[in-house]
């Protein structure tokens, strides 16, 4: 049996550490699970931040312009937009202004649901997307994880790693699927797209094909060709996104993609309203039956002007 | 009085310096200042197109460390200029730096608050105020060699900043804080901002901290002993005589640190006057040789 997101993620923070004179920092990671078991316990090279969070960001950043290749767990992504200054302002752009490259592994943990709510469940992938100078990654396999991992070792670049809690147990892996000619392409990010392959299920029962698409790395943006084409051969395309429909990653892709086929694509994400603790507030990453509804309304209106659902 | 030319300072310590020490200050101190004249100059002259941010009046800080410590990594302000030269910064390129050209220490790129040089080495300032601190204590902590770090009196109160020096103390990281207290923030006075001193805080933070005017053979004395015991705190209190950026005057400097040492270098028989005049054709030949032909000021 393979080894799942969490154990991969745990084995090559030990390797990186033990052999390669990394450094693991962040806040609470020594403590309650070692973050979802993903922090090896017992290992040199791991330092506990304080809770000043732009200060322990920039810390790090320092590490990484010392030549020790942290890795910064940011275990709720919310607390980017105070960690991000450092990232944004200075890690991103040292290679550019210093040819002196900051590499910088910033895991980012995303949750939804559980009661996650205004503080705990933020997706914010897209920030890093639209900042020069960042590698954006979205792994929720082992193979997709040691992927990102080997990018950053190939790179000098930050890379951020948006990761998802609901992936960690997970030992699947997931592949494209494209038929010769779709009704609808289904893309997906992060979790969205376990959400769309359960989409496909329902649709494909009512007679619906559907091509799926997984995005596991959003910049730089690789559009490949088979995506491409699988896109040019259906009627229309739909990016399921986990962060915020508004000004999202999604809508970008589905932008990027209508450029290059000129078919229409629509973006779904969360709604533009702040995250609650519980119901329907909780804004979740649009379930697998908002996704049929979303296709069904689509292809309805095929040659009618773009809806959303 | 704190904002003073002889705050915290001790008497006859000047005397207790080699003659060589004496003139190594004053000639990095003549350095910073002729060189920073030649830069106001250009920029007067347009040739500069970027915003500039002298040191002009806090030379002695640079000056007064870089004969004293060697072998640190240096993360300066953004009010560079002083420090980059002090410590040995490749001379033609800050002026291809400031003029904009690819040659630059930063490639054209950062200008005047963005100066580099692997050599010393100097890392880049990128322009957020108070960024440099905890940028310091990550190299610090990822090197474990020792580090200066240099900021303002305003960049000590950024939320990112105490709070790195206080990592700094935790994990006991080689690091001299050196606060260039001009008691200013542009254009700001520190009673406006705040009710606190940051040597009281870097005390409180459990690292050895000393208030102190910009006496260069104070400075001097203090980092000695103060680098033994990293990580640690200077403030120095000094006087920009510029704009915050730009070659505007507001009102007479409280002092001029250039002119008492000079005072100070004849009560130890050392002629000064020759040391600074040719530092000053030096930086003028270097200036000459490196603008436009048809630029040339
Ligand atoms: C984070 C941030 N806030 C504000 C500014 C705008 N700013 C540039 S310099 C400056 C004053 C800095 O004062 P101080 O740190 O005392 O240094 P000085 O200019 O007096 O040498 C300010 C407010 C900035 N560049 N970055
Ligand atoms: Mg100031």
């Amino acid at each position: 049996m393979g080894k799942t997101v969490a154990e991969t993620i745990k084995d090559l923070t030990f390797d990186h550490l033990k052999n390669n004179n990394g450094l693991l920092l962040g806040q609470a990671i020594t403590a309650v699970g070692y973050v979802n078991h993903t922090v090896p316990k017992n290992c040199p090279g791991i330092i506990e931040l304080s809770m000043a969070d732009v200060a322990g960001s920039g810390i790090a950043v320092g590490t990484a312009l010392a030549g020790r290749r942290p890795i910064l767990v940011i275990r709720f992504q919310d607390f980017l937009i105070l960690n991000g200054s450092m990232l944004i302002n200075y890690a991103a752009k040292s290679k550019d202004m210093f040819q002196q490259p900051s590499p910088i592994f910033v895991r980012a943990l995303a949750i939804e649901g559980h009661g996650a709510g205004p503080v705990h469940s933020a997706k914010l992938h897209n920030i890093f997307m639209h900042f020069p100078g960042f590698r954006v990654w979205a792994p929720i396999t082992p193979n997709e994880y040691k992927q990102t991992w080997t990018d950053f070792l190939e790179h000098d670049d930050p890379v951020i790693s948006c990761e998802h809690r609901s992936s960690f147990s997970s030992r699947d892996e997931y592949a494209n699927e494209i038929e010769p000619a779709a009704d609808i392409t289904l893309f997906g990010i992060s979790v969205g797209r376990t959400n769309i392959i359960k989409a496909a299920r329902t649709l494909r029962a009512e007679g619906i094909t559907v091509n799926l698409v997984h995005i596991v790395q959003l910049k730089p943006l690789v559009l490949q060709q088979s995506w491409l084409e699988a896109l040019s051969r259906s009627h229309c395309g739909l990016v399921v996104d986990t962060g915020f429909e508004t000004c999202g990653a999604g809508q970008n892709i589905a932008y990027e993609l209508m450029l290059k086929t000129n078919k229409p694509v629509q973006a779904l994400g969360l709604k533009d309203v702040s995250v609650g603790v519980s119901g329907d507030k909780e804004n979740l990453t649009p379930r697998p039956e908002q996704i049929v509804t979303a296709v069904k309304n689509r292809l309805r209106n095929r040659s009618g002007p773009m809806r959303s659902a | 009085m704190k904002r003073s030319s002889d705050y915290h300072s001790i008497p006859d310590l000047a005397q207790l310096f080699s003659k060589e020490q004496s003139i190594g200050i004053f000639e990095k101190m003549c350095l910073c200042r002729y060189f920073e004249l030649e830069v106001a100059n250009a920029y007067e002259k347009s040739l500069i197109a970027s915003p500039i941010y002298l040191s002009i009046g806090q030379e002695s800080i640079s000056a007064a460390l870089s004969t004293v410590i060697s072998n640190f990594t240096i993360f300066a302000q953004h009010r560079c200029h002083s420090a980059y030269l002090a410590f040995g910064g490749d001379q033609h390129k800050i002026v291809d730096e400031l003029l904009g050209r690819p040659t630059g220490c930063a490639f054209g790129q950062g200008g005047s608050p963005m100066l580099q040089d692997p050599d010393i080495p100097m890392i880049g300032h990128h322009g957020l105020i108070g960024e440099n601190i905890p940028l310091a204590v990550g190299y610090a902590l990822g090197s474990t060699q020792p580090t200066l770090c240099l900021f303002g009196d305003a960049a000590a109160e950024e939320d990112y900043a105490l709070t790195a020096m206080g990592f700094a103390s935790k994990h006991q990281l080689p690091v001299l804080f050196v606060c260039e207290d001009n008691d200013l923030s542009i254009l700001t006075p520190t009673e406006v901002r705040r009710n606190w001193e940051i040597c009281d805080v870097a005390q409180a933070l459990n690292m050895p901290a000393v208030d102190i005017t910009d006496d260069p053979w104070l400075i001097a004395h203090h980092a000695q002993e103060l680098i033994q015991s990293l990580p640690a705190f200077i403030n120095c209190r000094t006087c920009r005589h510029y704009w915050h950026a730009g070659v505007g005057i507001d009102h007479e400097p409280e002092w001029d640190r250039l002119q008492l040492v000079k005072d100070q270098l004849k009560t130890l028989s050392i002629n000064a006057q020759d040391i600074e005049e040719q530092t000053k054709q030096d930086i003028k030949g270097l200036w000459e040789k490196l603008l436009p032909k048809q630029l040339k000021i």
